[in-house]
């Protein structure tokens, strides 16, 4: 343990109090949004607040064993990690337990034990030493497809197993790709890509031809120069390649993607013209979602306090406690708690980014990127959800969430940058 | 700038959902309100209503407990229908009706199978009620009358409608609610505070238990219960003399403005709004298009004031000094005016007159002359008509008494401006509308307004508003009702017409009318009336009119009688004043051959007149 002392001096602090009061809040709002109104007992196994405080005490031995190993062990071992994670994924298709409809899980004993959270970490250690190598360049299209596909492996087992919301995380590594050298082409051709489908899926096929078509003749004969515009080949196979798109989205939205995802998108993009079957839909397809929007405007500015909220004692908002945890925060905190909640995960991951960048090591500082892209795009999917701006994708806030793998997952994720941020300066 | 793509979209995120917080928290609600939240139940407790007492501390009006029969179709297992309907005194026939209504209404949820059930038929039915699976009793409190007269006074309470509902938030469907009379007007008080209990609710509808360990819930508060100036004794016997006639009688307290009786004829017992009948019966008395039962009178009736105003046109004309009490004036037998020798006849049997006996005679020549002078003494119409009309209004004529009855009419007391709309070029003088001087032409009173200006003349030129609440229990009635209102007279002026007055009884047209030991002051009236049949104006028999203040001096009550079509005022309408008076004062009635009299007629065939569909005369004794 006199590793940690000499460390300790170096750790950051700042992450670490943004740490424990994220963990902090979440497990109050936990107890709130799962109690039955009687506590017995803190510890009570058999409420998930209980679980919770059990997960956390554990979460303190994971941070202290984290920081007691030293830091190049997790450079060197890092591709063992990465294929042990990619291990578990695999052997869920044989051990693994169905929970929801998805098969996620490990049973062992009462616990069960959810692979796909810790192969966060993994893969982010893995791809931090793939980009670091020596041999590496990111600006070959070889070493491109290979840092592609040390993120798509998991990201594809896990999707077999019917979990697409924890996939998605994984295209927040693209950011990572960014940082260490892709061309930012690839930045705007998925931007692109998205404005794509989200126009394509709005206004059907023909009328999202016609616009691309217009936008890109405008573009072509208002601001190119004289030159420029004589060269007409260009645009032609943009708006081809458009055209092929935009079918592609429309048909694969109607046949490939599963009803209730189609009736998420479709709600987010309001798609249903008719407002009283609009209204319907809200209430069947959307029912959390509605119901957590209202738990949050029914805080109002101050929230209804702690432990007084109507909506989550009466155990309104499905999932409270897990990917709908913000909702008990905007409800019984209210505006100043929900924000407060925003900002500290904002603190956190620019805190992230910040530390990321002063890494004297490339494998360093790719983790920590890859750390800070993966929290983000969690802090993202799941408050945008909850508050109704991005379609329903069920992932768990992190620190937040009830959930054990979750909680232990993040923390690993956090800490091992945290550790290795610690020994930026020790000479190896 | 490769550094700072994902610090960027953090920030942006960041200050995205900051906005959409702002917009779902603060922008787009409205403050917290429990009573909107799904997740909260509310249990209502019904307040105890407050009893009505009279100005004796008679008892008018309690509460009794009445029971519902409520169903859940769910809940019930076949059972005797018979027996069952027999228990509850309903065909087989309105079972199956009253069945099939709770089932469409739900299956599950609690209706009501028969209402209003007395504590006899209840008693009855609750010991069998065993045998009947599915069926509850719920028990609540309806109106228990302990008296049968008042009932335009009293009022009653019925379920409320949606207009209530949307007026007032207070009231939830089913509430009971004062309808009509002091039920109404002292709602407020009578009702008494709701309870609540709030429960909390899961998202399956299911009760969990008391919100907010039921720190938000209240107790109910019962109603308070109130004094009416009603001298309950007094009333019934005005109902009694009232029976077979159209009409009203409003006495007033002078000195306090306190409504001493309000009967309105004919009236009903308002037991009958009680219970299981009441529709039936409301319905019944509702459809009386005739005598309109459910119509104050005593409020309502607009009429023609007649003679009785005859008093205000001699206060008026003393107090713009263009006449004194002693002049006289010389009847022909009728008054004739304007270019086309129009003439206005006069009964008084002609004369030299003097206010005195111009009033004790009623002589038409005399005020039609007082009129005129007052209406000339400026040389603008328009502003002395105005002038004139102003004094008239200051005795709250023309306009709501404020008081705290549920009904009331305006009247029209016309002044300048109202004349020059009636005659568009402007063509009017004093003989256009000489009318006006004997209580005929375009004004209009009722019955409580005329009540109202003869006990501002019993004060001397000041009143307060007639009002019918003495006290409530725990507080204080409306300021505004022991505060003076001032007349535009002067108090002198009032002697010589109250001696007219008093004549009326000694020698004139109402010396029939004495009552041993009192000294009454009064006037009678006789009001012409039109209707319309089959689209042609018809006259009636003249209503007939009274009023009068006893004693002269400090007097305790001023009363309006109005018997419709009882023809020449001092005949029904003046025996009439004269046994109320007499009954009050003395609290015996003396004058037993008038009060039989009284009794005896009936003035049904007059009102039936109009519907005979064949010619009828008129005034005839």
């Amino acid at each position: 343990m006199n590793g940690i002392r000499s460390k300790s001096f170096h750790i950051d602090w700042f992450t670490i109090t943004l740490y424990l009061l994220l963990v902090f809040f979440g497990y109050l709002n936990i107890l709130s949004a799962s109690t039955n109104g009687t506590i017995t007992s803190l510890f009570d196994l058999t409420f998930p607040f209980g679980k919770q405080l059990i997960f956390i005490c554990l979460s303190i031995i994971i941070i202290l064993l984290i920081l007691s190993i030293e830091a190049k062990f997790y450079e060197r071992f890092s591709s063992i990690i990465y294929l042990v994670a990619v291990g578990g994924l695999l052997g869920l298709f044989f051990f693994g337990k169905k929970i929801n409809g998805a098969i996620s899980w490990y049973q062992l004993g009462s616990l069960t034990i959810q692979p796909s959270e810790f192969s966060k970490f993994a893969t982010a250690l893995g791809l931090a030493k793939y980009i670091s190598d020596m041999q590496t360049d990111m600006k070959k299209l070889k070493d491109q497809l290979i840092a592609v596909l040390i993120v798509a492996v998991p990201a594809f087992l896990i999707l077999l197993q019917n979990d697409a919301g924890s996939t998605i995380i994984f295209a927040s590594l693209i950011f990572v790709f960014y940082r260490e050298g892709i061309s930012k082409l690839y930045i705007i051709v998925s931007f692109f890509l998205i404005l794509l489908t989200v126009i394509a899926l709005k206004f059907e096929t023909q009328t999202a031809f016609i616009g691309i078509s217009v936008l890109v003749g405008i573009h072509h004969f208002l601001w190119k120069s004289k030159k420029a515009r004589k060269k007409i080949a260009f645009p032609i196979i943009i708006i081809g390649a458009a055209m092929l798109i935009i079918s592609a989205v429309n048909f694969s939205f109607k046949n490939i993607l599963q009803e209730h995802h189609q009736d998420r998108i479709g709600l987010w993009l309001r798609l249903e013209k008719d407002p009283v079957k609009l209204k319907e839909m809200r209430q069947n397809i959307s029912y959390n979602l509605k119901e957590s929007e209202m738990a949050i405007s029914s805080g109002g500015f101050r929230g209804k306090g702690y432990m007084q909220g109507t909506r989550t004692t009466g155990k309104f908002v499905p999932e409270q406690h897990t990917d709908y945890i913000f909702s008990t925060v905007g409800e019984e905190w209210g505006f100043i708690g929900s924000s407060l909640v925003v900002i500290l995960f904002v603190l956190l991951i620019t805190r992230l980014l910040y530390l990321a960048e002063r890494q004297k090591t490339q494998f360093a500082r790719v983790y920590g990127y890859a750390a800070a892209s993966i929290l983000f795009m969690h802090f993202l999917v799941n408050i945008g959800m909850v508050m109704g701006l991005i379609p329903t994708i069920g992932i768990p806030l992190p620190f937040f969430s009830y959930g054990g793998s979750g909680l232990w997952g993040f923390t690993i994720l956090l800490f091992i940058f945290i550790n290795m941020d610690a020994n930026r300066l020790n000479e190896w | 700038m490769r550094k700072y793509l994902l610090f960027g979209l953090v920030v942006a995120t960041g200050i995205c959902f900051l906005s959409r917080l702002y917009f779902l928290q603060i922008h787009q609600t409205d403050t917290y309100d429990i009573n909107k939240d799904n997740a909260v139940k509310k249990i209502f407790q019904y307040p105890k209503r407050g009893h009505i007492y009279d100005r004796n501390g008679k008892l008018l009006v309690a509460n009794k407990p009445s029971y519902d029969i409520v169903i859940i179709p769910r809940e019930v297992t076949p059972f005797d229908t018979v027996s069952f309907c027999k228990l509850l005194k309903i065909s087989k026939k309105q079972f199956d009706k009253n069945f099939k209504r709770a089932v469409r209404y739900s299956p599950r949820l609690p209706s009501v199978f028969v209402a209003h059930l007395t504590k006899e038929d209840y008693a009855y039915f609750s010991e069998k009620i065993k045998q009947f699976n599915g069926f509850y009793a719920q028990k609540r409190a309806v109106r228990d009358y302990q008296t049968n007269i008042g009932a335009n006074v009293l009022g009653y309470i019925a379920e409320i409608n949606q207009n209530d509902l949307n007026k007032d938030p207070y009231y939830k469907l089913g509430d009971l609610k004062g309808k009509q009379g002091v039920e109404t007007s002292y709602e407020m008080e009578l009702r008494g505070i709701k309870g609540v209990k709030y429960i909390q609710k899961d998202r399956y509808n299911r009760e969990i238990g008391p919100y907010k360990n039921g720190n938000y819930d209240s107790i109910p508060i019962p109603g308070k219960n109130i004094t009416i100036s009603i001298d309950s004794e007094l009333q019934a016997y005005g109902e009694k003399l009232m029976e077979n006639k159209m009409g009203g009688i409003v006495a007033i307290e002078p000195s306090s403005g306190e409504i001493l009786c309000l009967v309105s004829a004919p009236s009903y017992n308002p037991g009958l709004l009680v219970g299981r009948k009441r529709s039936e019966n409301y319905t019944k008395l509702y459809l009386d298009t005739i005598h309109r039962p459910l119509v104050d009178k005593g409020l309502t009736r607009m009429h023609p004031p007649g003679s009785p105003f005859k008093t205000l046109v001699a206060l008026a004309a003393l107090e713009e000094e263009v006449l004194s009490p002693k002049e006289n004036i010389f009847c022909s037998g009728a008054y004739v005016y304007g270019k086309k020798k129009r003439r206005m006849l006069c009964h008084c049997g002609g004369g030299y007159r003097n206010m005195y006996n111009a009033i004790s005679l009623s002589c038409n020549s005399y005020f039609a002359n007082a009129f005129r002078k007052t209406i000339n003494k400026y040389t603008n119409m328009e502003e002395s008509m105005d002038k004139w009309s102003g004094h008239m209004k200051s005795f709250g004529l023309g306009n709501f008494l404020g008081n705290d009855l549920s009904v009331g009419k305006k009247g029209i007391m016309p002044d300048g401006s109202f004349y020059n709309k009636w005659y568009p070029d402007f063509n009017w003088g004093p003989t256009t509308i000489i009318s006006n001087a004997i209580g005929q032409g375009e004004i209009l009173v009722t019955p409580i307004q005329l009540a109202n200006m003869t006990a501002a003349i019993a004060n001397r030129g000041y009143y307060y508003t007639p009002h019918i609440i003495k006290s409530i229990e725990d507080s204080h009635i409306k300021k505004d009702f022991v505060s003076v209102k001032q007349t535009s007279i002067n108090p002198e002026h009032f002697e010589p017409v109250i001696a007219g007055m008093s004549k009326v009884f000694e020698s004139g047209t109402a010396s029939f009318l004495k009552v041993p030991g009192v000294e009454i002051c009064g006037k009678t009236g006789t009001a012409e009336n039109f209707i319309k049949i089959k689209g042609e104006k018809t006259q009636l028999t003249d209503h007939s009119i009274f009023v009068a203040f006893a004693p002269k001096e400090n007097p305790k009550i001023a009363l309006a009688v109005l018997v419709e079509n009882g023809g020449y005022g001092s005949i029904w309408a003046g025996r009439i004043s004269s046994l109320i008076i007499e009954k009050y004062l003395k609290g015996t009635v003396s004058l037993k051959r008038m009060e039989q009299l009284v009794l005896s007629k009936s003035l049904e065939d007059e009102y039936l007149k109009p519907y005979m569909d064949q010619p009828f005369k008129i005034n005839q004794p």
